[in-house]
């Protein structure tokens, strides 16, 4: 469906399009403009009727209407005045910039390099919408990764080759050595992560750049097996499990943070101001840590069990205090 | 009806993008296929509404005075330099990379633009390449509602108004700003610029506004001021720089996030270590102390010590008490 301000619009660059591209195919035309190519004869029709004011044969668009709708072939002539497009309009021009200087926060080397001077020579051209420039307007934090290991990621990558990785797991406090084949780099929720082909879970993981205490290209070839699928992040980078344990905690006000910050089941205020909320926890260590981090803010309602050992885990811990009592 | 309007707007377009001067209501009616033969008031109706059409699509039509020696007669133009994307030459790499952006916004509306940025682009000649950096996929969501009209708010410069709770409030306060940006910290979108009422800089959550964004005024009723960097006021998010150090006894193996950052590491009693770890603030370090349980023990500074202590006793059920020194 089109209305005719969305037809406009997409005319305005179809017209400078054509004539770059004589003989483009109708299919391939509409694929570049995210419509159907029934769409595109319909432009194509619109344009036929389109020319010098007057308006008298000879003065209109030359399309060939014929070889379009039986070739899929298009042909466009005498529109000279639309030879550019229209000028990036101020909302275009942001989202365009944005994107890339995000994108150059997780590329490294010529990549960079190359995205770098793109977005110079694309602030030039937005010119007037002036929203566009550099650091105003917009902007989407990435959290900076270690330049070397960010560099070698980029380069396995690239290479396609397989990595050593000395890897942090703050959930389960532990420090972990594995080989990986890498996949892809993801930004997500402002921060970086590559996903890989682990070799040692045998399983599709996303390994935190900032967590990557060191990095070793291997001289073996990344060879990530077939069921190596990525994974669909657009729900987010967490996603809970059925099987998961649930627990329910309820936040005093210093904590209510937690409900925003980690995927919940549920959310219901409680007394005082609280939050009363149900989540999945895949390691009970890492509730435990939680609850002994907020200091009393939390509390587990349920399990009771695991309640009764957060408290024996911080009197366990007081013990090492008792010489200074 | 809808391909009649789109060849009416577009011969519109290109009539006042020919023009050398100027050009009257009366001459476009005549020329423009389309609004002959409609009465006045609906040609009045139909020529108004286009030109806010057009505008809206940022086609600039300026109107002003035909000639101003002989006559007051006012007419409309587009200038060919205002309308048309400037001279953009990209090399093969830089053309390459745009394909990427393309993908970067999984916000509906802002991927939308970027792609009609990128459209525009490869009419004017530019061959972008879909596979370049392949294995690159930054995402940036919105999914915020406040998130929309934000952003045409601080596109458009335009002043709003919204209730906005602050963390730990149960109250929203009304708020009226002049939106010079919006910035993304961890997932989470900020809007950034001047509180009209407390007339100082502000920076507020858009998860904690809640009900509509309404704007205040007119576009471009405000100007940022020179200088402005949305990178630098996100900077305020950030954890500030550490300017002490703390000694933390730490259980051999564990306290990953602790030695990962420790300025030394020495080997303490069997099965311990010792860390010098720096810090900014004594009670973000304390939550991280007590988060490790027994596997961490600090030796101070005391404000730290105390931090620990009290989050401890309370998980404890231990009666908090101070503690006595010496």
């Amino acid at each position: 469906m089109s209305n005719a301000r969305d037809q406009v619009q997409r005319l305005l660059a179809l017209v400078p399009y054509l004539r770059e591209n004589d003989g483009a195919r109708v299919d391939d035309v509409a694929a570049e403009f995210g419509v159907r190519p029934k769409q595109i004869i319909a432009d194509l029709k619109v344009l036929w009727f389109c020319g010098l004011p007057g308006a008298q044969m000879g003065d209109l668009i030359e399309i060939d209407i014929d070889a379009a709708e039986g070739d899929g072939v298009i042909h466009l002539n005498n529109a000279d005045y639309l030879a550019r497009p229209l000028r990036l309009a101020a909302d275009e021009a942001l989202a365009l910039l944005t994107a890339l200087r995000t994108l150059r926060e997780v590329t490294a080397g010529q990549d960079r390099d190359a995205i770098d001077r793109a977005i110079a020579k694309l602030e030039t051209a937005a010119g007037e919408a002036a929203a566009a420039q550099e650091g105003a307007a917009a902007h989407v934090h990435v959290e900076p990764a270690d330049p070397e290991i960010a560099a070698t990621v980029n380069r396995a990558l690239a290479g396609k080759r397989r990595l050593h990785l000395t890897y942090d797991v703050p959930s389960r406090d532990e420090t972990t050595e594995r080989d990986v084949d890498p996949m892809r780099l993801v930004v997500s929720e402002g921060r970086t992560y590559l996903e890989a082909w682990c070799r040692l879970a045998e399983d599709v993981r996303l390994f935190r750049l900032d967590r990557i205490a060191g990095v070793k290209l291997l001289d073996l070839p990344s060879e990530p097996p077939p069921e190596a699928t990525p994974r669909d992040l657009s729900n987010g980078m967490f996603q809970p499990s059925e099987r998961d344990l649930l627990a329910t905690v309820q936040l005093a006000p210093p904590a209510r943070w937690v409900a925003e910050y980690y995927p919940t089941e549920s959310v219901v205020e409680g007394t005082k101001g609280s939050l009363i909320v149900k989540l999945r926890v895949a390691d009970t260590a890492w509730l435990q840590r939680l609850v002994l981090r907020l200091g009393g803010s939390a509390t587990v309602l349920d399990p009771t069990d695991l309640s009764t050992e957060i408290a024996a885990t911080a009197r366990e811990a007081l013990t090492a205090y008792d010489d200074l009592l | 009806m809808s391909a009649r309007k789109s060849e009416r707007l577009l011969n519109l377009v290109i009539c006042l993008l020919v023009a050398r001067t100027y050009v009257t209501k009366e001459r476009i009616r005549e020329v423009v296929e389309g609004y002959a033969g409609q009465t006045d008031d609906a040609f009045e109706k139909m020529f108004e509404r286009d030109k806010d059409e057009l505008r809206d699509l940022g086609i600039p039509i300026e109107m002003g005075t035909i000639d101003k020696f002989f006559s007051d007669d006012v007419g409309y133009r587009i200038r060919r330099d205002v309308f048309e994307l400037p001279e953009v030459h990209l090399e093969p790499d830089e053309a390459a990379v745009l394909g990427v952006a393309a993908r970067v916004w999984q916000h509906a509306s802002l991927a939308e633009a970027t792609t009609s940025a990128v459209l525009k682009l490869k009419a004017a000649g530019i061959q972008t390449d879909q596979s370049a950096l392949s294995a690159i996929e930054p995402h940036v969501g919105a999914s915020e509602p406040a998130f929309d009209p934000l952003w045409s708010a601080v596109v458009s410069r335009t002043a709003v108004r919204f209730d906005h709770r602050r963390s730990g409030a149960t109250e929203a306060a009304k708020r009226t700003l002049e939106p010079w940006g919006i910035v993304s910290w961890h997932g989470r979108w900020y809007v950034v610029g001047r509180d009209r009422d407390r007339e100082a800089t502000r920076m507020f959550r858009l998860s904690r506004i809640s009900g509509n964004v309404k704007t205040v005024g007119a576009a471009g009723s405000f100007t940022v001021p020179e200088g402005t960097d949305m990178r630098s006021l996100v900077s305020q998010l950030a954890p500030k720089r550490p300017t002490s150090e703390a000694k933390v006894r730490a259980r051999s193996g564990s306290c990953v996030s602790l030695r990962r950052r420790a300025n030394a590491i020495e080997p303490y009693e069997d099965g311990w270590d010792l860390l010098q770890v720096p810090y900014a603030d004594s009670e973000v370090l304390a939550e991280e102390i007590a988060s490790y349980g027994p596997d961490a023990v600090v030796e101070g500074p005391g404000d730290v010590l105390d931090g620990v202590l009290r989050r401890l006793r309370t998980v404890a059920g231990v009666a908090v008490a101070k503690r006595g020194r010496g």
